[in-house]
């Protein structure tokens, strides 16, 4: 059984042909909103909201075919069910709808009874299909789940140019010690919700979680403007986060909490890697391991963000930074130039 | 006014939309429909052969609603007619509204 009661938009030019029928969909319990045309309709839609559209071809300044092809090309639309209600003649038509993604096609005068049979199975199909997309995006994060629902899964990856980000909990063993085991649970997953928070607000993907530590990817599978300044961001809000995290464990006379954050910017290697049944987006290369070394020499260095000379070059000085100088690190053949970023928000 | 508006249409619309709510739509018809007409007469009169065939396709859809079978059969013979070189055709179709809507006022008030 489809649930009564969704939204809907009907898109119809002829006044008697949207009050009919918005009157039948009302009749059937469900919350009804209409449109006189297209382009009208394109922007109710994209203020969001509706489960389902019921689209007229034949209407002035934006037709239904136009109406379509605007939906397939917008991700964020492109799987609103559309029930086409038209009496335009000719199978081509019809067939021209269905191409271009409708899932039903019915007849004008619409049937009352056909239609609500319609728009039950259009619903159910919606339903399914946002409860699958729910399912892979709490196991993905919504970046590797809309890269997955657009391109579909396969293994092996491509080579493209993106920021690295590590981050871990400084000290996190002895906090460990220190308390139970429900408080440790309970800090990790406020930990983590914070720093999700931070690094997807900057578009950011999460891509590993390993006990106290993340792994982030900002560039890949989908492009940002700007990642090495969008993870620089992000880092910098995490530490603010942390901050405010620690305001509130003072008060519970606990102790403080500080993150270390590795920042590398170039080429990585990025796509699905494991088995067809259990695989994982990651990347790797040079920069992947870069970026896990200068996440470890933060607690040498006594700096919360360190990142590498590209990351810095690219934030062109729009986030203040200062030379730590060349390091040598463990399987690097040149030494690196490290820079810290002053945790102060960016201008 | 026997077969202007098919009896079995309408009964079935006024079943399913509630018999007050097909009043409302037979006068949003009454206020459309000339509209519609003076479209067509206008789009005949420029050569806008899109524009006539539209607003023939418009009215075709509304008469097949309420029934109005023979209204409903001359708009769609204007609609794949293609544009005609006079407005004889767009009289007929006045002279058959004119007669539907007298007999939709009755039945949608009786």
């Amino acid at each position: 059984m489809a649930e009564r009661g969704a939204r809907l938009l009907v898109a119809d030019d002829n006044k008697v042909n949207r009050l009919l029928l918005a009157r039948s969909l009302t009749l059937q319990g469900h919350r009804v909103e209409s449109a006189e045309n297209g382009r009208v309709a394109l922007d109710m839609l994209r203020r969001g909201g509706f489960d389902l559209l019921l689209l007229d071809m034949e209407m002035p300044e934006m037709d239904g075919f136009q109406v379509m092809e605007q939906l397939a090309a917008d991700p964020l639309l492109r799987d609103m069910p559309v029930i086409v209600t038209s009496s335009l003649e000719g199978v081509a038509h019809v067939v021209r709808c269905i191409e271009l993604g409708a899932d039903d096609y019915l007849h004008k005068p619409v049937n009352p009874v056909l239609l609500r049979a319609r728009i039950d199975s259009s619903l159910e199909k919606k339903r399914l299909r946002d409860q699958q997309k729910a399912l892979v995006e709490r196991f993905a994060t919504s970046a590797v789940a809309a890269d997955l629902l657009q391109g579909g899964f396969a293994l092996g990856g491509k080579r493209v140019q993106a920021t690295v980000m590590f981050c871990d909990i400084r000290g996190f063993t002895t906090i460990v010690e220190s308390q139970g085991p429900e408080e440790t649970i309970d800090l990790l997953n406020t930990w983590y919700t914070l720093m999700f928070e931070a690094i997807t607000g900057q578009s950011g993907v999460v891509n590993q979680m390993i006990g106290d530590g993340l792994m982030a990817i900002f560039g890949a599978p989908l492009p940002v403007t700007e990642p090495p300044l969008a993870a620089v961001r992000a880092a910098l809000e995490m530490t603010e986060m942390i901050e405010l995290l620690n305001a509130e464990r003072a008060a519970e006379g606990k102790a403080p909490l500080a993150i270390g954050v590795g920042i590398a910017t170039g080429d990585v290697f990025a796509g699905y890697t494991g088995t067809q049944e259990r695989a994982t987006y990651t990347c790797v290369g040079d920069t992947v391991n870069l970026a896990a070394r200068l996440e470890a020499h933060t607690k040498q260095a006594g700096r919360g963000i360190l990142v590498d000379g590209a990351t810095q070059a690219a934030l062109a000085g729009r986030v203040a930074s200062d030379s730590l100088g060349a390091v040598q690190f463990k399987g690097k053949a040149q030494p690196v130039d490290v820079f810290a970023i002053d945790a102060v928000r960016p201008s | 006014m026997s077969d202007i508006i098919d009896r079995v249409v309408f009964s079935e619309l006024q079943a399913t939309a509630g018999a007050d709510f097909v009043v409302e739509l037979v006068n949003t018809f009454f206020e459309e429909a000339p509209q519609m007409i003076a479209e067509l007469r206008a789009a005949q009169a420029a050569g806008a052969t899109e524009r006539f065939r539209r607003g023939a396709h418009s009215l075709k859809t509304n008469a097949n609603t309420f029934g109005a079978t023979r209204l409903g059969t001359k708009a769609r013979e204007l609609e794949l007619g293609g544009l005609p070189s006079d407005p004889a055709g767009i009289d007929a179709l006045q002279a058959l509204y004119d007669e539907a809507a007298a007999a939709l006022k009755e039945l949608s008030r009786g």
